[in-house]
């Protein structure tokens, strides 16, 4: 295809990857330099008529809106808004490891700062969600192969469901029942013998159920593609398996898993990669006080309606985009080593 | 395969069994509670009260209600957000197809380098967070005036979506022969000729099932719509969300649930006329990708 009909071709999708993803990401790097302007007070008088003055401290709006105007972006900062105590706060990092002591002290005052907190979630979220929700796939997936013809759709259908359900919707639902006057709740205590239980009292709880969610909402991805890779295994390699002796088991581990692996390298990738912007379920859970996540942090400081924090949001942004391209390699190297096989 | 050893059956009938009563138990439950009055649903007593209905009757004089739908369809104009979702969502899906498909077919015939450079840079920007450019959107979006309208979600959302589009379409393409298209541009057609009259007729199949996916991301989401629109225009499931933090103190939580079964019911009927594209779409990324 000639050079001109290919852009006259891709022109509208590129100009809206462009536009809408390529330009914000800048947008977002540069905001990320800047703070709001701090508030313009003004020093007022109020004298009575009686002779008593006070004096007033008040938000000059007017300077304020002026300010606002002639650089809506705010101040610069250079890095100030990366290594403040809301990010990755340097100071406190220099505190905590400065100190003798043990520990788990240290742990506990590093899971206190922001970012770490939302760290720690969306890490273990990505790495505890991504091999359990493919292992329940894979299971799924053996167990469904077995099932009679007929029996296979309706299966399939009642398998998906968690997947392609709205995630917020999702996380809802469960939480709902999760709720101590809900049906999972009450049972919850009532086998704990501890009426006080719920997901807001205890963080541990509030992580394994959105763990749970987690791993409930994408098992399914993972059912699906290795329902189909199933439907792939060579017949004749697990025939002669079975000839030379190959118990079931044996046939799984020696002829079906091989047979799967790149399969599940590709799940693993995008998984870890999706499970990485980890946002819906906490708002859902409204798990923010137990759990926060990186795309959390961006939305919380966005939403605040009187001060959005457009400095602070881009810095977490900034670092979640690292965050994403470091899990992102793999795959792009696997991507780029695919395209060379196939022009080799 | 052989027959399963009778312990193995029982094993995987246990564990198929468990998995899809997981699977659908909690839209089940929530269906069914959400015909229920709070005091049911959320019980302090026992959950038993929801199956039984015990409170529904004494407050409505019948076990189920449908007051959960009144106050969230009526009382809290629930059909407006809905309107607006079904606008965004088949926008954004006719949009998608439109761009993804010259793009998509483009891709597939080129044959040049930068081609696949394009397809690299889809999948990077298929991976990024979409609250991060979101908070990238919304400062330009303030200074140029057009934060809050509709058409600019639904370019957003287009644009999130292409590279998923392009992904799929492009590997769509690829499995359709060149030389159906190569004979037309022998017989003289132009390339967007042969386009229009060769490959459309032939396509449906895989625009139908990026369709589909193009549809649930428009659908299912929140972090865009929740920050780009008013509260006028919101949609669905960003109505959802702030139901809750409206409606939970008034005690009316009843009309959350209603909402959300609500907004469930399209996604079961989607799955359950598409099931097989769905599938398909899914390992036909995966397999070949």
């Amino acid at each position: 295809m000639p050079h001109r009909t290919f852009a006259a071709f891709i022109f509208p999708s590129i100009l809206a990857m462009l536009l809408f993803i390529t330009l914000p990401i800048f947008s977002v790097m540069v905001q990320s330099m800047f703070i709001e302007h701090p508030a313009v007070l003004t020093t007022v008088e109020n004298c009575g008529p009686f002779g008593g003055c006070t004096t007033e401290t008040k938000v000059d709006t007017v300077a304020m809106a002026k300010l606002k105007a002639e650089a809506p972006m705010g101040q610069f900062a250079g890095l100030a808004n990366y290594l403040n105590h809301n990010h990755l706060a340097i100071d406190d990092l220099r505190e905590i490891f400065g100190t003798k002591s043990g520990f788990a002290e240290k742990v506990s005052s590093l899971m206190n700062l922001p970012f770490y907190r939302a760290l720690a979630f969306t890490l273990t979220y990505c790495f505890v969600v991504t091999p359990l929700a493919m292992a329940l796939g894979f299971c799924i997936a053996l167990a469904v192969n077995t099932l009679p013809r007929l029996m296979k759709g309706p299966a399939i259908f009642v398998s998906i469901l968690p997947m392609i359900i709205t995630p917020l919707v999702g996380s809802l639902i469960l939480s709902w029942m999760f709720n101590p006057e809900g049906i999972f709740g009450a049972t919850l205590q009532w086998l704990a013998n501890d009426p006080k239980l719920s997901l807001r009292a205890s963080p541990v709880l509030t992580w394994i159920v959105i763990l749970t969610y987690g791993v409930w909402t994408n098992g399914p991805f993972s059912f699906v593609v290795f329902y189909a890779g199933l439907q792939t295994v060579p017949m004749d390699t697990l025939e002669s398996a079975r000839i030379d002796g190959a118990t079931r088991w044996q046939a799984t581990r020696f002829v079906i898993i091989p047979h799967l692996m790149p399969l599940a390298t590709f799940v693993a990738l995008v998984q870890l990669m999706d499970n990485f912007r980890v946002f819906e379920p906490i708002v859902g859970f409204s798990a923010q006080a137990n759990a926060t996540s990186l795309s959390w942090m961006v939305y919380n400081d966005l939403v605040s309606q009187d001060a959005q924090q457009f400095g602070s949001a881009a810095a977490t942004s900034v670092m979640t985009i690292i965050g994403v391209l470091i899990l992102l390699t793999p795959v792009l190297i696997r991507t780029w080593r695919d395209f060379n096989r196939k022009v080799a | 395969m052989r027959r399963q050893p009778a312990g193995l059956r029982t094993l995987t009938t246990a564990f198929l069994t468990i998995w899809l009563i997981a699977a659908v138990f909690p839209f089940a439950w929530t269906v069914w509670g959400s015909f229920k009055v709070e005091a049911d649903f959320f019980s302090r007593q026992t959950w038993w009260y929801a199956i039984e209905g015990l409170r529904t009757t004494q407050e409505t004089g019948g076990p189920f209600t449908l007051g959960g739908y009144e106050g969230a369809w009526i009382k809290n104009e629930f059909w407006k957000p809905v309107i607006n979702t079904l606008i965004v969502t088949l926008s954004v899906t006719g949009i998608s197809l439109m761009v993804g498909t010259l793009g998509g077919y483009a891709l597939a015939r080129s044959g040049h380098r930068y081609a696949f450079w394009v397809l690299i840079a889809a999948l990077v920007f298929r991976a990024m967070p979409h609250i991060t450019l979101v908070s990238g959107y919304l400062l330009p979006f303030f200074q140029l005036n057009i934060w809050g309208f509709l058409p600019t979600t639904i370019i957003v959302l287009v644009a999130i979506n292409q590279p998923f589009t392009l992904w799929m379409l492009h590997s769509f393409f690829l499995s359709i022969p060149k030389d159906l298209d190569e004979s037309a541009l022998v017989d003289g057609c132009t390339r967007f000729q042969a386009f229009r009259m060769v490959i459309i007729p032939v396509m449906w199949p895989g625009v139908i099932t990026t369709g589909l996916f193009s549809f649930l991301l428009g659908y299912n989401d929140f972090a865009v719509t929740s920050m780009l629109l008013r509260q006028e225009n919101q949609t669905m499931i960003p109505k959802i969300a702030s139901f809750l933090g409206s409606i939970q103190n008034e005690g009316n939580v009843m009309f959350a649930v209603a909402a959300v079964v609500s907004a469930t019911v399209p996604l079961f009927i989607l799955v359950l006329f598409f099931q097989r594209q769905i599938v398909s779409g899914l390992t036909a990324g995966a397999v070949k990708g």
